[in-house]
């Protein structure tokens, strides 16, 4: 049974919960409404929520569960023997899903009838699945074929039941609903407590979000350290993937990496921390209304442009104009994309980003000390200094902890601005590259999830969470520690 | 209070320690002064100069993305070579191959040559080269949507070739002709000439809005039609997934959430998920969605899910500066006449509270728009030429682009001219930006309200 089709039954259930629900309670006082204990929608409500939301319920956690529960039965199908040299459990399963997929829009295709199909060799089939645009991992094989005939019946028959069982289950609630619905039922205060566990649920979908991060990073990386071992990539000084053999040769050090990160990030704040604060206090001090009011806005634009534009500022524009300004006639260097063409436009991009925070920062400080301080005799510039920035420092300083995790996580202008090329130098105007880029580098195209290759990208992005995460902390427990100081 | 030094007698010649006149250390001091100021306006300066010249890279090079170079030409449709079985049916006129059209095209533009009175001295094959390869396969289309064309003469206006199209923009000129095989002086000569006869046009075309993607060898066709599917595929699975879920969570947690541990835990995850890098929410699409849930690579579907737990965050903080911008007196109001908690959320506060989440959803939805790294972790950044189908029909499942992603497979492919084609996409991407946060200030503008 197609899913949409339990959606639509669904619906209809729903519906006629929802009317016969309040139908009753208002025959139950006989038409009376006022001796109802909640109004009459509140019991129709019961009755949508009754039938529909443990039915749905059980919709998700059957769709999520089946995939595990077929995958296991398909590598109890397919013995030892199925697997040929070169190949993995993981692969052939991934391959047998991919038959039984192509087979279902395969034969939707060509008219293929059922008893044409029961007879075809696995080479015919392959090659009808090769025309309907599925590609394989490996030529199909009978037992292969097997396994993927099998899924597919399996699959349908499961889908059948787990209709059946929904509508029961919304059938069931809405019967239920339907009985209760009396005139002393107290449906308000049910359907409030079922709306406010609804509410919860979504507030809850943060934490599963974190854990759902954490998780898939951490058993993918728990699998890469089984294959790769853990002190090679945390103090090798060498990244060489191998993209031809199996593991073994490849050299896959984290520390070019997050030395092209680090090099890149910190020429992005000295570009962004000095233009940033000083325009946060030249807007929020000195600036008169009329310029406030346009250049606030325009420097705040920058925050609104997304990072492949910036990406692509640094590919055409500013990468070309260094290396030809700069880099060659100094003989640096004659590469277009560097660690300083990312830095630079990266600079650009977080400005916004420290100027708003600092300014948030900045009126923070109590008038009362600027008042002082001018009153002393201080100028304007003495008190900003000597009085407000210092006072101010903490703040600052997670403002730039901030944006430092931003540089760090940045992804798209290190793609396109950086480079491709690992190295631990000092020359800002070589191309170097950083751990999102390698991430992306390593699980895009082809990928085998079983090779350390691939597998690496995940050890990468929870060393990325890891830091981004501690840096964020950090900055968000100075920060508020600061804010209490002046409350 | 006092005013002794605007009423009081002014000393011609001010001596030591006048308050009048300027001493060392206060002009000194004074200058520190100008000089700081100086230096925040070169700031404010430096950021307003470079989204300036951010902004003109970007529409120098990619605006001439929406002009496109055209040859018009008749085409003799000839029914022995297209249909040769006569009767008009679509597999059998399928089995004529682009092949088959190509040369339909070559004797239009000779024809078009000769009726325009040029001498060349190119032979046919090498003159074709001026069209495009996609006219061809776009012939054959619109012959086999379109049987009763054949036999007729038509008139077509063809796609001029990348080479072509870019001696028109400027990329291309006869000393690069002279080094690039894939283009001659003599066919530029013939271009101009072409042009002079007004057979050759290059004009608003657009078709860059509405085609797909095309291979790396014809960036004149190469348009945004699928990745502007995608994207608006994406951005209607976020607004119906993130909208909803994050008021939610956001009136839990304003109006509901008892100080406890759970409640410190979610406020904790949300303002983390907030600065969590986005290619992280790529690493958790890979795996969760694609590699444990099973669903298909390059679909909207995922990309929507994996935009949705990252616009969340931006959502909930809005959602709750607005809820928490509705006076107390509101609640209490609604409370005192008898209203339940619940209702009096419902009825009263959340309405009031409209305009501030609908502003903050549409500024999520602005930055879920430009995202692009967790796009190409799920595998967004592929070829795809078809047109996902309508929702109804499983088009969140088919394979699509996004506009973000389709420039940077842009920036990847070596032929100059896709970078034009980058920027100018670049261009829609930034106008849908605009126009959304527009909208988003017109509504604050007009419903938001001060108590």
């Amino acid at each position: 049974m197609q899913v949409s089709f339990v959606l639509l039954f669904l619906a209809a259930i729903g519906t006629l919960a929802f009317v016969f629900a309040r139908h009753r309670a208002i025959a139950s006082v006989d038409g009376d409404a006022r001796r109802l204990h909640s109004l009459p929608t509140y019991y129709g409500l019961n009755g949508l929520i009754v039938s529909l939301v443990p039915a749905l319920a059980l919709l998700i956690g059957w769709m999520l569960l089946q995939p595990l529960f077929l995958e296991r039965a398909i590598r109890g199908d397919l013995s030892r023997a199925a697997l040929r040299e070169g190949t993995t459990m993981s692969l052939v399963v991934s391959d047998v899903r991919r038959v039984a997929d192509g087979l279902e829009s395969g034969l939707l295709a060509q008219d293929f009838t059922a008893s044409d199909f029961a007879e075809a060799t696995p080479a015919e089939v392959g090659a009808m699945l090769m025309q309907g645009g599925t590609a394989l991992g490996a030529p199909l094989t009978q037992p292969v074929l097997d396994a993927a005939k099998d899924y597919r019946a399996t699959s349908r028959t499961l889908r059948w039941i787990m209709g059946i069982a929904v509508l029961a289950v919304a059938v069931i609630g809405a019967a239920i609903a339907i009985h209760r619905s009396e005139g002393t039922f107290r449906a308000r205060n049910v359907v409030e407590k079922g709306v406010l566990a609804l509410l919860m649920a979504s507030a809850s979908i943060a934490i599963l979000t974190t854990l759902g991060i954490v998780m898939s990073m951490l058993f993918e990386t728990a699998n890469f350290f089984s294959q790769y071992p853990f002190t090679r990539f945390f103090f090798n000084a060498t990244w060489q993937p191998s993209f031809s053999g199996r593991g073994g040769a490849s050299e896959l050090g984290i520390l070019p990496l997050l030395w092209g990160t680090l090099y890149i990030s910190f020429i992005a704040l000295i570009v962004a921390v000095p233009i940033g604060l000083f325009s946060a206090i030249y807007l929020s001090e000195y600036a008169g209304r009329a310029f406030r009011s346009v250049a606030k806005p325009a420097i705040e634009i920058l925050a609104g442009i997304p990072t492949i534009v910036y990406g692509l500022f640094a590919l055409i524009t500013v990468g070309p104009l260094l290396r030809d300004a700069i880099a060659s006639p100094l003989g640096l260097g004659n590469s277009a994309s560097s660690v300083m063409t990312a830095g630079l436009v990266m600079g650009i991009m977080l400005i916004p980003f420290v100027s708003s925070l600092s300014d948030d920062i900045i009126n923070a400080v109590p008038q009362a000390m600027r008042d002082g301080s001018l009153g002393l005799g201080a100028t304007k510039s003495e008190t900003i200094r000597q009085v407000i920035v210092p006072a101010a420092l903490p703040g600052i300083v997670g403002a730039i902890l901030l944006a430092a995790s931003r540089a760090i996580g940045e992804t798209m202008i290190v793609v396109l601005g950086a480079g491709a090329a690992a190295r631990l130098d000092l020359n800002p105007f070589e191309a170097m590259t950083t751990v999102t880029v390698k991430i992306v580098s390593q699980l895009t195209g082809d990928t085998d999830f079983n090779s350390p290759e691939t597998l690496v990208a995940f050890a990468l992005g929870l060393t990325l969470f890891v830091i981004t995460l501690g840096l964020n902390v950090l900055a968000l427990f100075i920060v508020r520690k600061y804010r209490e100081q002046y409350e | 209070m006092t005013d002794a030094t605007a009423s009081g007698a002014v000393p011609s010649g001010a001596g030591q320690g006048s308050l009048l006149a300027k001493d060392q250390r206060t002009a000194k001091r004074n200058a520190a002064e100008g000089r700081f100021k100086i230096y925040g306006l070169i700031a404010v300066c430096i950021g307003i100069a470079a989204l300036v010249l951010l902004l003109t890279s970007i529409l120098t090079s990619g605006l001439s993305a929406f002009r496109q170079t055209t040859i018009a030409m008749q085409v003799t449709l000839d029914a022995e070579r297209l249909d040769p079985s006569g009767v008009r049916d679509y597999d059998e006129m399928a089995k004529v191959t682009t092949f088959g059209y190509a040369p339909l095209l070559r004797d239009g533009l000779q024809a078009t040559i000769a009726a325009a009175g040029i001498e060349t001295e190119l032979d046919p094959g090498d003159a074709m080269e001026l069209i495009s390869d996609e006219s061809v396969a776009q012939l054959r289309n619109r012959v086999l949507n379109n049987p009763d064309l054949i036999g007729q003469t038509i008139e077509v206006n063809v796609l001029a070739s990348g080479r072509i199209d870019g001696f028109y923009k400027g990329r291309v000129s006869y000393a690069s002709a002279e080094l690039d095989s894939n283009i001659s002086p003599e066919q530029l000569q013939l271009a101009e000439a072409l042009e002079e006869r007004g057979a050759l046009k290059t004009g608003l075309d657009w078709r860059f809005l509405t085609a797909p993607d095309a291979s790396d060898t014809r960036p004149e066709a190469a348009g945004l039609g699928v990745a502007i599917i995608g994207s608006a595929y994406m951005m209607l699975i976020v607004l119906v997934l993130a909208l909803p879920i994050g008021v939610a969570a956001s009136i839990y947690l304003e109006e509901f959430a008892p100080q406890n541990r759970w409640t410190d835990l979610i406020e904790v995850n949300i303002s983390n998920l907030a600065a969590v890098p986005s290619i992280v929410f790529g690493i958790l699409g890979l795996a969760i969605f694609i590699n444990f849930a099973g669903l298909p690579q390059s679909a909207p579907i995922v990309g929507g899910l994996v935009l949705t737990l990252m616009t969340l965050p931006t959502i909930i903080i809005a959602t709750r500066a607005a809820l928490k911008a509705v006076p107390p007196s509101i609640r209490d109001a609604a409370l005192g006449l008898g209203a339940s908690k619940m209702q009096s959320v419902f009825h009263h506060v959340l309405p009031l509270a409209m305009p501030g989440i609908l502003t903050g959803t549409i500024i999520g939805l602005a930055q879920a728009l430009g995202e692009t790294a967790p796009l190409l972790l799920i595998g967004m950044v592929a070829f795809v030429r078809e047109y996902p189908d309508t929702p109804l029909d499983g088009g969140f499942f088919d394979p699509a682009t996004a506009l973000p992603v389709q420039v940077f497979n842009w920036t990847q492919r070596s032929d100059p001219a896709f970078v034009e084609r980058a920027s100018g996409a670049i261009i829609v991407l930034l106008a849908f930006l605009l126009l959304m946060n527009l909208t988003a200030i017109f509504l604050r503008r007009r419903f938001e309200r001060r108590w």
